[in-house]
């Protein structure tokens, strides 16, 4: 199969970036989405121009890394699929196909297709944590977790920190990965003990790294390839106003 | 050079506890003092950036992803083992190192494998602490699985994401320390060499991968996390940029480099479909359970529809040839056998090179439902891949490299033979032997992380701390730097006609058939020869496009290429040396009646550590003899 | 009190205080439309005349009328600030866009509905609050004031009736997302009961927009006839 590509180009972060065609012939189905770039690069290597750059590590949907806006959608059109594990049996002999960098203020581009995420590592340092150093903990059984809260445990830590829902919510809102991240620890007796005090931290957090709010389209949930819910975002919302009204103390 | 690997006096069960009560001590005043570099944010980086970080040492920590957490440990699947016992099943300290020692096939150190085994549980206790929702029972206990090797339940597991869920836990232990000021945090920072002062680890040399500038970093003491080597196939089941150059790098400055053809097949991986293939799938171990592995029996029936072949005319090969485990043999076996099938031409698949697992009989055993959910985001996942829905059609797999047990040689304190250099995880060489059983690498990595270096490494720097903080105007650090700029500017300068990529693809290709499944000693001297021209084709025909001032992927890849090159010789010479079949390294020339692997426990019951020599000089085998005081050596029988 | 300004400064404080001011108006509608309703009893308006008599009159209803102005004020103040914020949190947008496939048309456009609502809302104030508040209206045959004919004199513009009845189409829209969202925004999210806040708010929606639009249309209607 054959495919026009537009591809955002941009050399640096302060570079203004444009976008450029390319063409990719006999491209088989079984190819996945990088693999169809990684072509795409070894042609441009050959003469001798820079290849595309994009963020791609672990190619089987766990790392995180990759993250491309593919004709209008975080992550390409299908669902619970990341970058990598999209395939090119997906996509029409002939058609033209548009790729973006994730976009949103907080995640600047690097290069190319390559953005900046450490917002969200700054985010999970003001809290995302529980507090508990190597040897003081007790015996993993005298901890019982019902199944029910170990599986919405789970389900909210399944999380990439990819940013596809930053990417595709109208408002760059980053309410579902924080939300995610509170949540994990906020479904666990382990992380009750600062719960308070980590959701404060954290949507401050969020908010200073200049992300949108959330105005709950549920887009990021629609686009998240692990489908994490939106029901951690009103948790979230639920707990920062219980951290604020209901605790003695007077935080700032 | 005489290896000293420093196991303490006493019993096997009294050593660590000695060890730790004899060990020297920096005091919690002095540790503000002391710099501690840490390279990889894996299991192993990680634990032991947040454990040093809590102890109040100044820790810097180095990773070239975007962030901690994507460190290719994030990708395990299967689970994590432990000697908890809480199933009442008679498991035991000894019980796990005994089924770790035999599993690797008597190639590991005992002494280090059984303090594996006696932390274990303390890991398991951190990470519930710390928050990861492991599985659970409707109780509200812990959940166990069965994985290969062993008789007992000692799996601990989060779904299939567990090395997942284990990563995420240590980087939020990270994270707090980052928070706290114990740990500086470099993303997109790629080691390119390590400084070695009289005799000693000091520092670092670092590429900013996206500004393209190099630094200098000094430390009292160097951790190196970084994994292992599987990438050197150019096929494998590790992550794209997974690399070895920082061991690659250590080992050039003095670090010994033991069992490098120690290296790991692992036998269901989704095969290759095309040229233009990047990478390989790992399908967990656990499918092995309920699926069956067969391929047809006649020739002209491979290109067949799997479904239309009756049962008299399907080979169920490792049911054949062992009865006794049939599909649950180890790794090692499994993939031979089905590299013996394929090579015989039974393969089947579009490329010949694939055997069916096949979930048929399951499926009407137990129902669909109950494989969904046993199985259920494996097969979405396949299906993803593949296109092929396995609840109807078997399943096609291949071994694929996975894991290399080989890697930097370390004491019992996980010391390099540089003192000063520390290696963690996948990195180092010490737990496995020859053959890593499933649900282990990620024990390892944060036995290595949370318990084991923060209670060595300060035996090192409790006399280190006198030392003042170490200037990086040092020659040394002049001179490493001053090495890392010229390989920069030599790769740029070759401007040469192929990418990167072919060179790996090519050098994974000779990897892949003389020194990959099954060996011999005319494949490995033709491996070593093809490799040298490899090695000078790399160094004149090589194409890296752009500069090196700013971010350049080419550059990076070059670079852990030309390690890998490297590497791979290393690799075919110490497989040439060992002449018997042990784990994952089968010897053709060494093996029974039958095609079973033979160990030759009178002439290579040892660690072949190698020391670098110099550029274009053979390395220097250095032998460290295993002693095995409490277990008794047996032959691994599977029929 | 830094920690009020901290909590009400914050995206999720503004979006509580949007929430409760929209929730609020959404119970004030549901007195709205039932007092309105009596526009088409027949009676030319003697019962909705009376009851706007009352209404007018009722400190109670006095007080809550406050909370409705500011409620009126801050809803969209806040709205302004935070779509500020996001727009400022994506400067370079994307080239294309497929959003449609993720999230309803109605959850991406509420500030352009609340814009329309917010026009009409100005218009509708000042032609029948501020006039019956502060206005000459005649006197009914009850002695009470005559609002009704007021009405009847407004919709008995084509054109303002269909401006009406447009607006109301995108109070429909406003409402379909905004009633869920708020009790999302609020934390109210349960999984037995999420589905019922659900219902509810299609239920109220469908009600608002045919109950209100029912209105202009009478009168439309009977003035073609």
């Amino acid at each position: 199969m054959n495919y026009t590509l537009k591809i955002w180009r941009q050399k640096n972060a302060a570079d203004s970036g444009s976008f450029v065609s390319y063409k990719v012939e006999n491209i088989d189905g079984e190819t996945s989405f990088l693999e169809m770039m990684d072509v795409l690069n070894q042609q441009l290597v050959t003469r001798g121009e820079e290849p595309v750059a994009y963020d791609h590590d672990c190619r089987e949907g766990v790392c995180g890394m990759c993250s491309m806006y593919i004709n209008g959608r975080a992550h390409g059109p299908n669902e619970l699929t990341t970058t990598c594990q999209l395939y090119m049996r997906h996509f029409k002999n002939g058609s033209t196909i548009i790729i973006e960098p994730w976009r949103a203020k907080p995640f600047p581009v690097i290069k190319d297709l390559m953005v900046d995420r450490s917002a969200f590592d700054r985010i999970q340092q003001a809290g995302a944590y529980i507090s508990m150093n190597a040897g003081s903990a007790p015996d993993a059984n005298n901890i019982m977790i019902s199944k029910e809260a170990a599986d919405a445990a789970f389900e909210a830590a399944e999380c990439i920190g990819c940013g596809a829902c930053v990417a595709a919510c109208k408002n760059s809102s980053a309410s579902l990965f924080v939300s995610a991240k509170l949540a994990q620890f906020a479904l666990l007796p382990q992380g009750q003990v600062e719960r308070y005090q980590r959701t404060l931290n954290m949507v401050q957090a969020m908010d200073a790294e200049g992300f949108g709010s959330c105005s709950n389209t549920s887009a990021c949930e629609a686009e998240c390839p692990k489908g994490i819910s939106v029901k951690h975002i009103a948790m979230m919302n639920r707990d920062y106003l219980k951290a604020t009204m209901c605790s003695e103390k007077v935080m700032s | 050079m005489k290896l000293d690997a420093k196991i303490p006096e006493g019993p096997l069960a009294e050593k660590w506890t000695n060890y730790r009560s004899y060990t020297h001590l920096v005091n919690p005043a002095n540790r503000r003092k002391v710099d501690i570099i840490i390279i990889g944010t894996g299991l192993a980086g990680a634990s032991a950036a947040a454990t040093l970080g809590e102890a109040g040492y100044n820790v810097k920590v180095f990773c070239f992803q975007d962030s901690p957490r994507r460190a290719h440990s994030i990708a395990a699947q299967g689970g994590i083992n432990a000697s908890k016992n809480y199933q009442n099943d008679s498991d035991s300290n000894y019980r796990l190192f005994y089924d770790t020692v035999k599993g690797g096939d008597y190639r590991g150190r005992e002494a280090n494998t059984y303090r594996l085994a006696q932390i274990s549980g303390a890991i398991i206790d951190q990470c519930v602490a710390q928050g990861v929702p492991f599985a659970r029972e409707y109780g509200g206990t812990l959940a166990n699985r069965s994985f290969g090797g062993a008789q007992v339940s000692r799996t601990f597991y989060a779904s299939g994401a567990t090395g997942q869920q284990l990563l995420l836990g240590c980087y939020s232990e990270l994270n707090r320390q980052i928070r706290k000021g114990n740990v500086k945090s470099y993303t997109r920072h790629e080691m390119l060499d390590i400084v070695v002062i009289d005799g000693k680890a000091r520092g670092v040399i670092i590429r900013d991968l996206v500004s393209g500038e190099i630094s200098r970093h000094s430390a009292h003491a160097i951790v190196l996390a970084t994994g292992g080597y599987g990438n050197v196939f150019y096929l494998s089941t590790n992550a794209m940029a997974s690399n070895a150059t920082a061991a690659w790098r250590a080992y050039k400055k003095g670090a010994f480099f033991a069992n490098p053809c120690y290296t790991q097949i692992h036998p269901t991986c989704i095969p290759v479909s095309g040229e233009y293939q990047s990478k390989l799938t790992l399908m967990s171990e656990s499918l092995r359970n309920d699926g069956r592995i067969w391929v047809p029996k006649n020739k002209e029936d491979v290109k067949k529809d799997p479904r239309q072949i009756p049962e008299e005319d399907r080979d169920y090969y490792l049911e054949r040839r062992y009865p006794a485990f049939g599909n649950l043999v180890p790794r090692d076996v499994a993939s031979r056998a089905a590299k013996e099938r394929c090579d015989a031409g039974y393969g089947v698949g579009p490329t010949g090179f694939a055997v069916y697992l096949d979930f048929k009989d399951a499926i009407i055993r137990l129902g669909e439902d109950l494989i969904r959910d046993r199985y259920g985001n494996l097969f979405e996942m396949y299906e993803r891949i593949t296109g092929d829905n396995p609840y109807n059609y078997p399943m096609r797999i291949y071994p694929a490299s996975h894991y290399t047990m080989g890697g930097l040689w370390v004491d019992y304190e996980l010391g390099t033979t540089i003192p000063g250099l520390y290696a963690l995880g996948e990195a180092n060489f010490s737990d496995h032997g020859a053959n890593r059983l499933g649900a282990s690498s990620l024990m390892q990595c944060l036995a290595d992380g949370y318990f084991v270096l923060p209670a060595t490494i300060s035996n090192y720097l409790s006399e280190e701390f006198r030392h003042p903080a170490i200037p990086i105007d040092n020659p040394a650090f002049d001179q490493a730097e001053k090495e890392v700029k010229e390989r920069i500017e030599k790769l740029m300068a070759i401007k040469g006609s192929q990418s990167v990529d072919e060179l790996h693809k090519k050098l994974g290709r000779i990897v892949w058939n003389y020194i990959g499944l099954s060996r011999n000693e005319e494949k490995l001297t033709k491996a070593l020869q093809l490799i040298d021209e490899l090695k000078k084709e790399f160094w004149t025909d090589v194409k890296i496009p752009g500069s090196s001032k700013g971010m350049n992927i080419e550059l990076e890849k070059a670079q852990r290429v030309a390690d890998f090159l490297e590497l791979a010789a290393l690799m075919a010479k110490d497989a040439l040396n060992r002449k018997e079949s042990c784990g994952a390294h089968f010897r053709e020339e060494s093996q029974t009646e039958d095609g079973e692997a033979k160990r030759d426990d009178e002439h290579f019951r040892y660690v072949a550590a190698w020391e670098y020599a110099g550029e274009d000089k053979e390395p220097i085998l250095n032998k460290e003899p295993l002693e095995f005081e409490n277990i008794e050596l047996k032959t691994r029988n599977y029929k | 009190m830094s920690w009020t300004k901290d909590y009400f400064t914050s995206t999720i404080g503004r979006k509580f205080l949007m929430s409760i001011t929209g929730l609020f108006l959404v119970f004030f509608l549901i007195e709205h439309l039932a007092g309105n309703l009596l526009l088409l009893l027949g009676d030319h308006g003697l019962t909705f005349n009376a009851y706007s008599d009352t209404m007018a009159n009722n400190p109670i209803i006095r007080i809550v009328e406050i909370i409705l102005f500011l409620s009126l004020i801050i809803h969209p103040v806040q709205a302004l600030i935070l779509t500020q914020r996001n727009r400022g949190a994506r400067k370079t947008g994307y080239a294309v866009s497929k959003a449609g496939e993720t999230s309803s048309w109605a959850s991406r456009n509420m500030g352009i509905l609340g814009s329309i609502l917010f026009v009409f809302l100005v218009l509708h104030i000042a032609n029948f609050f501020v006039s019956a508040r502060f206005g000459d209206l005649g006197i009914d045959a009850n002695g009470n004031k005559d609002i009704y004919t007021k009405v009847v004199d407004s919709f008995s513009m084509a054109w303002y009736s269909l401006f009406y009845i447009f607006c109301f189409l995108a109070l429909g829209f406003h409402l379909i997302h905004g009633i869920l969202s708020g009790f999302k925004t609020l934390g109210l999210s349960h999984k037995k009961y999420l589905p019922v806040v659900k219902s509810i708010g299609i239920i109220l929606t469908v009600l608002f927009t045919i109950g209100f639009i029912s209105i202009p249309a009478y009168f439309l209607i009977n003035m073609i006839i």
